[in-house]
Formats: structure tokens, C-alpha cells, sequence
């Protein structure tokens, strides 16, 4: 059996395993939880030869620094980060992403901190030996459920890895192109129509900010109140990812994949499956802007947005 | 029946069952939740991830990869739904200490509702509750209807952390802290017993849709001593 693992000597902000996510549950109160960037880990996965659906370590602004113990294995990161690899014998690399890497026993992954974005994804070749909960891997600290008890990684843990031998000697390496554009697209919400005419034109019109109280559950969002003319509250009923609800104070709040899983407030809109990755990689004091879209647009762009996950899919073969 | 069934975004299914809160149209929405849950156990749909009902809605969202609007609007409106009859569900009983520690706004509440502490409770310990709905955080129950008498608005400021397994009380509703979280329910009390339990695979969460429950008082020291 594999003992070989990374020991953590710095924990990081908030440092989970993620997969796919954790479905079947909402209706006793539990999210789908999963990477906040689909993408980006999927691409992590492949990059180490990996099945799609092995966990990977998700990190935000700084990341952990890690040490491997007992083994020699492959790695990659991805999203927009800033890392070193430190060798055994204290020589360092620069990192660069979207790249696998090999790691000698008692090597470090030092993840400086991701750049324009919140999130990046490490995989490791045949990945982390963890328990599932629900069909998951997923860490939720909200509910305490998944890997590592449901809580977020901390000083001297150790997280397991399946394979202690290298499997891949051949380098792979794509060319991403960063997502910069600020434009996000909408389908109206459910209570579009409790807004002023003013309210339904400021939304699509001017520029939102995206303040500090953001996090795996939600964004908040400032820069204009939007008036709500039928009521402030609806009775509670379900949430979805992506889902754009205003409190009665009328700033937006948009759902991720943390979010509870039932609310009260009016649902404005629904930000399109193809831009969810992009909406969690926001960082506060990003101004954005909606752009309605119909329902048929967004199913086509959708398809772009998997059509174009393939194609780096495939390259990294 | 569903009154209208439209889009939440790209990848749900808003199902609308109309505006009145009461059990009758409550066990319709969760008869729907039951015929359809069947349907993904036994895999004859693909690509649903998460069916969630509430007091008058059913939302279900899915993997737009896999499927779409009109896929999954088309099965639910064929879908041949049995309707839930109530005693197919548990009756559970909850302990609760109501001491002043633990119900933390009787003020507020006999401020408001012109009766005593002991009368509140009379009328609150005095009822069955049904639970409309789970959720918002794992496993908390929304129950109802509550005395007329007892019934009041949420705190003007919300807690920024109820204690975990808080009993609280809002409108016609009642529900229980199954985490600690912020909440601004009226708490009137404390229940020792697991309503969520997450090392419980089968049934992480004691009270579910459809379910009734009772409160019953238990002393400080009971509380303190409770095992299940």
C-alpha cells in the first residue's frame, strides 16, 4: 500500500479537495459543493493522465506549501498561479501551469498565490487517496462533509496519494488563454418582475462591483441598489448555482457551488452554465457587467464552452 | 397540480405550484419529488443532479451537458405522480430545554405577543408540526403551522451565530438549528437530540418533507445528560 503523501508546512487561505461536485442532496439541505472552476479541474486532472473525476486540491489566493513524503510522482497546477518548486537540495524552479511536473521525495510545491483570479487546481497522476461521502469527494466546511472530515486543510495534515511510483515520464504542456472578459450573461430570473423598470435597465446597464464579502458560497455585489416594487421576500423555495438573488437592501448576491440550498429573497437572474467557471474566479474590486441572453443562446454557448474544454482536453494528450 | 413550469437559468426546471402555503398543496410538491427521485434511483433519467422541494415549488436542476430544458420540462409534465398520503410519514418527537439560556428572546416574543413565557409554551408544546420542507443549511427542518397567538416576525438584526440545535419560531413557521449558523428566527429553546447526523449515510437527517413532529420540555439536567 502507498504510503506516500504531502505534508503540509503552510496551510493556505482555504485549501479543500474538490471533484465534480455532490448531487442528490439539496432537498435535506446539502450543496453540490465541487470545484468553483470546472475547467480548470478537469484540465488538472488530464494534464497527470488522470480520470476526470479524481479529486484535486482546490486553493484560494495563497496556496499551501507541500512537501512529498515517501514517493515519486507527477503533478500539474492550473488557473493563473504563482508557485515554486523547491528541490530536495534547495535549488528552485520557477512553476508554470498548465504543465506536469516531476516530484522527488522530500521535494515542496510552494503556491506563492493565484494572479487575477481566486482559484487553482493541483492534481497528482492517479490521485489522492481519500474516502468519498455522498459519491463525493468534495470538501464542504460549511456542513463539515467530505474529505478530511468536512473541514479545510491545516498545518502538518497529510494528504494521502494512491500512487507512489511515477507513471508518466512524457511532458505535457498546453497554452491557455486566461478568461479576462468581465461580461457576464444572464437568463432573467423567476421575479424579474418585482424590479422598477429602472431596476431591470440599471442591471443590464451599468457596471457591478465585486466586494470582499465573496467566498465558495457567494459574491456579493455593489454599486447599484435595485428597487423592488413587489416585495423584498419571497417564501423560501430552492437555489441553484448561478442563481442572482436581491436582499432588501438591493444588492446582488450570486450563488456558488457552497450556496444554501434554500432562499428567500427574489431571484433577478441566473447567471448561464458556460460563465459559472469565470463568476468564481472574480476577485473584489472586479467590475462587471450582465448581458441578457435567451435560453437558446445560452444552450449554444454552452456547447461553445464545452466544445472549447475539449479541444484543450485533447491536447493535452 | 403545477400551475406553470418554466426555466431557472439554463440548467433547471422551475416547477410553480401556486402562492398558498398549506400541507394539502405541500404534499402534492413532495409527491412529485417522490415519483421523480424514483425515476433518477432506478436510472431511467439521466443527468438530473438535484430535485428540491419547498412549500410550493419544485426546482430541479441538471447537467446541461447530459440533458436540457425541454427534456426534463417533457418528463415532468408525463410524469404519472402517486399522490402522498400523510400517514406514510415518521412522527417524531423532539426534546427541547427551554430554560432562559437556551430561549433566548421569550422577551421579545411576550413584548410582542402580549403572553407570558408559560403560555407561549403551552401552545407551542401543544401542537403537531408538519415539515414542508429541509434545508437552507443540511438538515434544518421547516415546520408549521404555529398558534396564531405565538406567531412573529424575525429579529430586526439577525444573529450573526444561533447556537447549533437552536429550536426557533418566525410567522406560521418553526425550525431547528442544525449547525451553528446566523439566523434571525425567535429562539425559544434548545434540543440535545441529532437532527443531522453526517456519520448516517442512509438518513443523515432525522426530519424530512412530509414528516410530523411534536416538541416535548426536558429540565437543564436532562439536557446535560442526554444520550441517544
Amino acid at each position: 500500500m502507498s504510503n506516500t503523501y504531502f505534508k503540509i508546512l503552510r496551510s493556505g487561505i482555504n485549501t479543500t479537495v474538490q471533484d465534480k461536485g455532490r448531487n442528490h442532496m439539496y432537498h435535506i439541505g446539502i450543496a453540490m459543493s465541487g470545484a468553483i472552476d470546472q475547467r480548470n479541474y478537469k484540465l488538472s486532472n488530464k494534464l497527470v493522465n488522470n480520470d476526470l473525476s479524481e479529486a484535486v486540491i482546490e486553493f484560494a489566493y495563497q496556496g499551501p506549501l507541500l512537501k512529498l513524503k515517501n514517493g515519486k510522482i507527477n503533478f500539474s497546477i492550473t488557473g493563473d498561479v504563482l508557485f515554486k518548486i523547491i528541490r530536495k537540495n534547495l535549488s528552485v524552479e520557477n512553476g508554470i501551469c498548465y504543465k506536469n511536473y516531476i516530484l522527488e521525495d522530500e521535494d515542496q510545491i510552494d503556491i506563492i498565490s493565484t494572479k487575477n483570479s481566486v482559484y487553482g487546481y493541483l492534481s497528482v497522476n492517479g490521485g489522492f487517496k481519500l474516502k468519498k461521502v455522498w459519491n463525493s469527494y468534495s470538501i464542504n466546511t460549511k456542513a463539515n462533509i467530505g474529505s478530511n472530515n468536512g473541514k479545510k486543510y491545516s498545518l502538518e495534515d497529510k494528504i494521502f496519494i494512491k500512487n507512489s511510483d511515477l507513471q508518466i515520464n512524457k511532458e505535457t504542456k498546453i497554452i491557455y488563454n486566461q478568461a479576462s472578459d468581465k461580461i457576464i450573461r444572464v437568463i432573467k430570473g423567476t421575479n424579474f418582475d418585482f424590479f422598477s423598470n429602472e431596476a431591470q435597465n440599471i442591471f443590464f446597464k451599468k457596471n457591478f462591483l465585486v466586494t470582499k464579502l465573496a467566498d465558495r458560497m457567494g459574491i456579493r455585489l455593489s454599486g447599484h441598489e435595485l428597487e423592488n416594487k413587489v416585495s423584498t421576500n419571497i417564501k423560501s423555495e430552492g437555489l441553484v448555482r448561478g442563481v442572482i438573488q436581491v436582499p432588501a437592501d438591493g444588492n446582488p448576491i450570486i450563488m456558488l457551488s457552497d450556496h444554501g440550498t434554500i432562499g428567500g429573497y427574489p431571484k433577478i437572474g441566473v447567471v448561464i452554465s458556460a460563465d459559472l467557471d469565470r463568476v468564481g474566479q472574480l476577485i473584489p474590486g472586479s467590475i462587471i457587467n450582465f448581458k441578457e441572453v435567451s435560453l437558446e443562446e445560452a444552450q449554444n454557448i454552452f456547447k461553445a464552452y464545452t466544445d472549447e474544454t475539449n479541444k484543450y482536453l485533447n491536447e493535452c494528450n | 397540480m403545477i400551475k406553470n413550469i418554466s426555466n431557472l437559468g439554463d440548467a433547471a426546471v422551475y416547477c410553480d405550484f401556486g402562492t398558498e402555503i398549506s400541507e394539502k398543496i405541500n404534499l402534492i410538491v413532495i409527491s412529485y419529488f417522490n415519483s421523480l427521485s424514483k425515476l433518477v434511483k432506478e436510472q431511467k433519467i439521466n443527468g438530473i443532479n438535484n430535485i428540491t422541494p419547498s412549500y410550493n415549488k419544485l426546482i430541479i436542476s441538471f447537467d446541461l451537458s447530459i440533458t436540457n430544458y425541454l427534456e426534463i420540462r417533457k418528463i415532468v409534465l408525463d410524469l404519472k405522480v402517486k399522490n402522498e398520503i400523510n400517514n406514510n410519514h415518521k412522527k417524531i418527537k423532539i426534546p427541547v430545554c427551554c430554560d432562559d439560556e437556551f430561549g433566548l428572546d421569550f422577551n421579545r416574543l411576550s413584548d410582542k405577543t402580549k403572553l407570558s413565557k408559560k403560555e407561549i409554551l403551552e401552545l407551542y408544546l401543544n401542537k403537531e408540526y408538519f415539515c414542508y420542507m429541509t434545508g437552507f443549511i443540511a438538515g434544518m427542518p421547516f415546520l408549521g403551522d404555529i398558534d396564531k397567538d405565538i406567531r412573529c416576525n424575525r429579529l430586526e438584526t439577525p444573529r450573526v451565530k444561533v447556537p447549533k440545535g437552536s429550536v426557533g419560531i418566525t410567522e406560521q413557521f418553526a425550525n431547528i438549528y442544525t449547525f451553528e449558523s446566523p439566523g434571525g428566527w425567535n429562539i425559544i429553546g434548545n434540543t440535545p437530540q441529532k437532527i443531522f447526523d453526517q456519520s448516517n449515510l442512509e438518513e443523515p437527517a432525522l426530519i424530512k418533507p412530509g414528516d410530523k413532529v411534536n416538541f416535548y420540555q426536558i429540565s437543564k439536567k436532562d439536557y446535560l445528560n442526554w444520550n441517544e
